[in-house]
């Protein structure tokens, strides 16, 4: 079967600086899958080179068989991959609601906006409650959740998360985990990457570890919380 | 009140009217674009000349000549965006600059060369009406009232709109809004149209009241510049505002001394505000 998501030998750099080393990834559909690595690992450079924000260099990359390598930004929305940017990223000066809107810009998201937002009201009922505020007044969880609501309202078959729970308060991280259980449950594949390497095994199918650009390591979510290495190294064990 | 402060006062808003339609226009280009179009009064100089010629040389129908004036500059706009802006986009400010700098002499000599110095007036007259003793030109009162439909419309437009709220969200955060599926290039040239669009428009308002000549963009261009850094530059709300403060300062500086002093007056207030806002007015 062809997977969701697959990145094969992607290379990327930032002018004369590689980030990148032929990382090669896939992610089936349905599945959860993290990306785990120290700080400075390249990690969130994978998630801007597959939406497209930074252009690749070198390999190839495809979802569910079509080639997006290569593709600008907004054009790789189209192809139905949705990103919820390092730091939230919102439109701060914008209300909640327009921020969502934003998120269905495209055309075949913009057909079925009231759905969408209904789905996703139903989803983070908080966002109902704040719809007309703007998104830089919320608190850091809220607009996480708003966040990934506006990623979804593009009806993205892959979501790719850089950090949901970075500068967020411990209990704060513990929701915004929970928030990724209930949007695996709604069927989406999902690319994750966290440094919050305990909690993001326990939410994964599969992950890989990533350190200086390179893939060095990856399995089940089991395997690598059993892994000797992950737990000296990553989880403090 | 004195009848002739009062006049005074009036005209002063309905000048702050057309100031206010350009003020927008200037700050939506830079608020998205990141870009200050230095010609814009120039670009304004040419819808007028547009409304010139269709209507007192080739008889169009006023209306018509104000549309095509209209859909005329809005192109125009996004030429100036294609050919001279877009390659500059990443260059340093001050070359950025100096291209929209140049375009101002470009269009200024150009319109020398064609058209000569003469001034030229399109030779509608319009009433003066009288209201209880008070006399309002109703060529201005009609280019006040055009210009907050425009404002209203454009308002409307960034407000309701998919277009509009990427036209908003660009200016909070560059990157970020591609991953949205916004076509950066796509929302600077519709932003280029509409600059260029309120540009056609505030030439048909001023035709109906001065004459025009190549370097009439002088004499309201520096003023709008002025508006839209007292509002701070790329603050839409506070140009607007700062639009109908300059045109007050202007009006009531002319009734009691004259016209000539009242500039002097709002740019003495202009810089001395500067020392003290200098992020402008309705700075955060």
């Amino acid at each position: 079967m062809t997977p969701m998501l697959s990145l094969a030998t992607v290379s990327a750099a930032y002018g004369s600086f590689q980030a990148l080393f032929g990382v090669s990834l896939d992610v089936a559909r349905g599945e959860a899958v993290g990306v785990i690595g120290p700080n400075g690992a390249g990690k969130t450079t994978l998630m801007r080179v597959i939406s497209g924000i930074l252009p690749m260099r070198d390999g190839t990359m495809s979802i569910e068989g079509r080639e997006i390598g290569g593709l600008p930004a907004h054009r790789v929305v189209e192809q139905g991959i949705a990103h919820v940017p390092e730091n939230r990223r919102l439109f701060p000066r914008l209300s909640v609601e327009e921020n969502l809107r934003i998120g269905a810009f495209i055309p075949s998201a913009r057909a079925r906006f009231a759905e969408q937002l209904d789905w996703v009201y139903q989803l983070f009922p908080r966002l109902k409650e704040r719809r007309g505020q703007p998104a830089g007044t919320m608190s850091g969880g809220e607009q996480q959740m708003c966040a990934i609501a506006r990623a979804l309202m593009s009806k993205p078959k892959v979501l790719l998360m850089d950090e949901p729970s970075a500068g967020l308060a411990p209990i704060v991280v513990q929701q915004v985990f929970e928030l990724v259980h209930r949007i695996r449950a709604e069927g989406l594949t999902v690319l994750i990457v966290e440094q919050n390497v305990q909690q993001v095994l326990d939410v994964v199918d599969r992950a890989y570890l990533l350190e200086v650009g390179a893939i060095k390591l990856s399995g089940t979510a089991a395997e690598l919380k059993g892994n000797s290495f992950i737990r000296e190294a990553y989880m403090g064990l | 009140m004195d009848i002739y402060l009062l006049e005074a006062i009036i005209n002063g808003i309905l000048l702050g009217g057309v100031l206010a339609l350009l003020a927008l226009g200037l700050n939506l280009i830079f608020g998205v674009i990141d870009v200050v179009w230095i010609c814009y009064a120039d670009i304004v100089m040419c819808g007028m000349y547009a409304i010139f010629f269709l209507y007192a040389q080739y008889h169009v129908p006023l209306p018509l000549a104000f549309l095509i004036a209209i859909i005329g500059i809005a192109a125009l706009g996004i030429l100036v965006h294609l050919f001279i802006i877009a390659p500059v986009l990443d260059s340093a400010p001050i070359n950025q600059l100096l291209a929209t700098g140049g375009l101002l002499f470009f269009l200024q000599s150009f319109a020398t060369l064609l058209f000569g110095t003469d001034f030229r007036n399109i030779g509608v007259r319009l009433p003066v009406l009288e209201v209880a003793t008070i006399y309002v030109s109703f060529a201005r009162l009609i280019a006040f009232a055009v210009a907050l439909i425009g404002a209203v419309a454009l308002y409307v437009f960034l407000k309701r709109t998919y277009i509009g709220t990427a036209i908003r969200a660009i200016s909070q955060d560059r990157e970020i809004v591609g991953l949205m599926g916004v076509d950066q290039r796509r929302i600077y040239l519709v932003v280029s149209g509409i600059g260029g669009a309120l540009a056609g428009l505030a030439a048909c308002l001023l035709a109906l009241q001065y004459d025009v000549h190549p370097f009439i963009g002088n004499t309201f261009g520096p003023v709008i510049f002025m508006i839209c850094v007292l509002g701070g530059l790329g603050n839409m709300i506070g140009g607007f505002i700062a639009a109908f403060v300059i045109s007050q300062i202007i009006a009531i500086g002319g009734y009691y001394s004259s016209t000539e002093l009242s500039y002097v007056f709002a740019f003495t207030f202009f810089i001395v505000l500067m020392f003290i806002r200098p992020r402008g007015l309705f700075a955060p």
